[in-house]
């Protein structure tokens, strides 16, 4: 088996775990903690009462990996932009304390996660949520090797950003008439000419922008959206400063198809390591559209722990595709992180409870008893 | 660490034409792919509800409408082991036998075959496993124990000229072994497919794998059958299916086992899910441009109303999404 870990395998006995995967959560990211042993030590694994055709487990298990052969063609490394605290927590009904968002993003930060977006510098009429923005900003403790970007939607917003202790800013664009419109109540020209004031005077700043291009895969208002047109805004975002362009599937309606597609056009005017993707799970594809766009070579996804967040456009569908169950797909293809899944499922916990909901990531379901 | 030096190498050669070839896996994916739906019997077998004769039918006659074109209807197996397929001879009897569509059952062993045959069926499916010790702990006999009672039923339905299907479980991880090996994998499928399984559903039991072991397993398998006689059969208990099934595609798999709804549970996991959910298999499917012949509306309403039966959530995302509160 060697020696990169499998971790707890939930039907084995304990002290078997014990013996062979004392170092669960090593592989690409810290070692097994003290707290973490005591956790395995208390679980009691699989009892079976029924032979036969079906059996009952008592008990939880942290994740599973297996040693792997790595998948050809891969990144050999992925960053993983941590989206839950904004993206998600955006799209959750329960308003959420400042304290509580704040203890959030710590232990986010404690994962080995290298990016976390923290909050939204927008006016609180259009979203409640982030209201506390400027108390959030200056309340989370910044862990050195994590960057911390807002969303900053225009000049105002940019300017409390910074005044708040904000070294990174991301900027919104879409790659539809009638999103744009209906999202931030101007045409996609003229929002870019808003962003190109932040972004400009996040430069002067020496403030890295990102950028992110909504409806990539398709619109709540026009449905299909063209490769070209995806590209057109991205290469606007990308010359006008933007580090990084993440192009987001908002209503989780791609498939590997349009994914493909639609990345070999904007491919062809961005470079591969400008790129990451943004898959939502609203029809179950987001794992699969990911799994697409590794093997074309992205090797940066935004993720949101626990799948954080709704479809403001599918009344009861899911939104953002859970952190949890991205790294055990990157884990089992043996790609790099540095993030620590069992911590990740700890932070989820966390917030799932503080918003009463139960998880939406599979591998947390998988491995917490309800 | 030995095995992440071991790994090195493999990933410094090449990677640029590596890349080509992944991409390029994208042009070859199958014109059209044939799902075996498995929510009458697996699906159902792994719900707490139990759920009534007519309700049982008229969920494959509303998948038979869907126009799928294989339907697991149910399993000869004795209701003492599982409670809620003990009225499977009146189910199989009961429903409608739409032409061109199949309705395989599950025959663990030669008494549930035969009263399988008495009761109409005309396709059955055995069940193996790629583990020694889950094969011990399922039906409490060795691998190659299994075999013997498969060749029983091999024989009996090659007389009769039924097709058998066969199924391997665990094929990328078992809950008692752990890690299973491609090779082990590769063995049992080419010992069903030579017994006379017409094809061979290769399962992914507890939903562990990822689909860089999908591909590996398979790149072991198809070395021993043809591509054309194997199927995949996700679970989803880690949300990885679609992805497996998506990597599974990619290396010339085209028949793909889902259940409605995402019907049953994990018996080795409380609480996690089970199948994937052919919603959401064929609206990938449907967006690649691949031919099923399902109907996802008629589909979808085939899962409205065995979740209601159930009195549960549907677990398709599609389903979810789709509905209006």
């Amino acid at each position: 088996m060697g020696n990169v870990p499998s971790a707890v395998k939930h039907c084995l006995s304990y002290q078997q775990l014990l013996r062979e995967h004392l170092w669960i959560g090593d592989s690409v990211a810290g070692a097994l903690d003290p707290a973490q042993i005591s956790v395995l030590i208390n679980l009691h694994c699989f009892q079976p009462y029924v032979s036969g055709f079906s059996v009952s487990l008592v008990g939880s298990v942290a994740c599973i990996h297996w040693e792997t052969s790595q998948l050809s063609g891969l990144p050999e490394f992925v960053k993983i932009v941590e989206v839950g605290p904004r993206d998600g927590l955006q799209n959750e009904k329960v308003i959420v304390p400042t304290d509580i968002k704040i203890e959030f993003i710590n232990r986010l930060s404690q994962t080995g996660l290298s990016v976390i977006e923290v909050t939204s510098f927008v006016s609180s009429r259009w979203v409640p949520q982030m209201a506390d923005h400027t108390e959030v900003m200056k309340g989370i403790h910044q862990y050195p090797g994590v960057r911390y970007p807002v969303l900053t939607p225009n000049l105002q917003g940019f300017h409390r950003a910074v005044a708040a202790g904000a070294t990174e800013i991301s900027v919104f664009g879409a790659a539809s008439e009638s999103f744009s419109k209906k999202n931030i109540n101007c045409s996609i020209e003229e929002s870019m000419g808003k962003f190109e004031e932040v972004v400009k005077s996040a430069r002067h700043m020496n403030i890295p922008a990102r950028g992110y291009v909504s409806c990539a895969l398709g619109c709540p208002y026009e449905g299909i959206i063209t490769p070209q047109k995806v590209t057109e805004v991205s290469k606007r975002l990308y010359s006008m400063g933007c580090y990084e362009i993440s192009l987001g599937d908002t209503i989780g309606v791609g498939t590997p198809g349009s994914m493909k597609r639609m990345l070999e056009s904007v491919m062809k005017e961005i470079p591969l390591g400008a790129l990451a993707v943004h898959c939502h799970d609203t029809y179950g594809q987001a794992l699969a559209n990911i799994l697409t766009a590794l093997q074309m070579g992205i090797n940066v996804v935004d993720s949101a722990v626990s799948g954080l967040g709704g479809c403001p456009y599918a009344k009861g569908a899911s939104g953002n595709v859970a952190t949890e169950d991205l790294i055990y797909m990157l884990n089992g293809l043996g790609l790099n992180t540095g993030v620590n899944l069992y911590k990740v499922m700890e932070a989820g916990d966390f917030i799932c409870k503080a918003v009463n909901k139960t998880t939406n990531s599979k591998v947390a379901q998988a491995s917490f008893n309800a | 660490m030995a095995a992440m030096t071991k790994a090195l190498p493999r990933r410094l050669v090449g990677l640029a034409s590596l890349r080509a070839v992944s991409t390029s896996s994208m042009d070859t994916l199958p014109k059209q792919v044939k799902i075996v739906e498995v929510g009458p019997r697996d699906g159902l077998q792994n719900e707490k509800n139990i759920v009534s004769t007519p309700v049982k039918i008229k969920l494959i006659d509303m998948l038979s409408e869907a126009g799928l074109s294989v339907i697991e209807a149910t399993s000869f197996v004795s209701p003492k082991w599982v409670p809620q397929m003990a009225d499977h001879a009146e189910v199989l009897k009961g429903i409608q036998k739409f032409p061109g569509i199949t309705y395989p059952v599950l025959t663990p062993n030669l008494k549930g075959f035969e009263a399988a045959v008495a009761a109409g069926a005309k396709e059955v499916s055995i069940f193996g496993a790629a583990s020694e010790l889950f094969t011990k702990k399922n039906i409490n006999c060795s691998i190659e124990e299994s075999f013997q009672r498969f060749d029983a039923i091999l024989k009996a339905a090659q007389s009769a000229n039924i097709s058998v299907r066969g199924y391997v479980s665990c094929v990328l991880g078992c809950p008692y072994e752990g890690k299973i090996s491609p090779a082990k994998v590769a063995e049992v499928t080419k010992k069903l497919y030579s017994m006379g399984c017409y094809e061979i559903s290769l399962g992914d039991t507890i939903g562990v794998g990822t689909p860089g072991i999908m591909k590996d397993m398979l790149s072991a398998v198809m070395q021993e059958v043809p591509p054309a006689a194997l199927a995949v059969h996700c679970h989803d208990t880690y949300g990885q299916a679609l992805a497996n099934t998506l990597m599974a595609l990619q290396m010339g798999v085209s028949v793909v086992d889902s259940s409605v709804a995402g019907l049953g549970g994990c018996p080795y996991a409380q609480g996690a899910s089970g199948n994937l959910a052919t919603e959401d298999l064929v609206y990938m499917l449907e967006g690649l441009g691949i031919h099923t012949g399902v109907n996802l509306q008629k589909l979808l309403e085939a899962g409205n109303f065995i979740c209601q039966a159930l009195n549960r959530k549907t677990s398709s995302k599609v389903a979810q999404a789709t509905c209006k509160l």
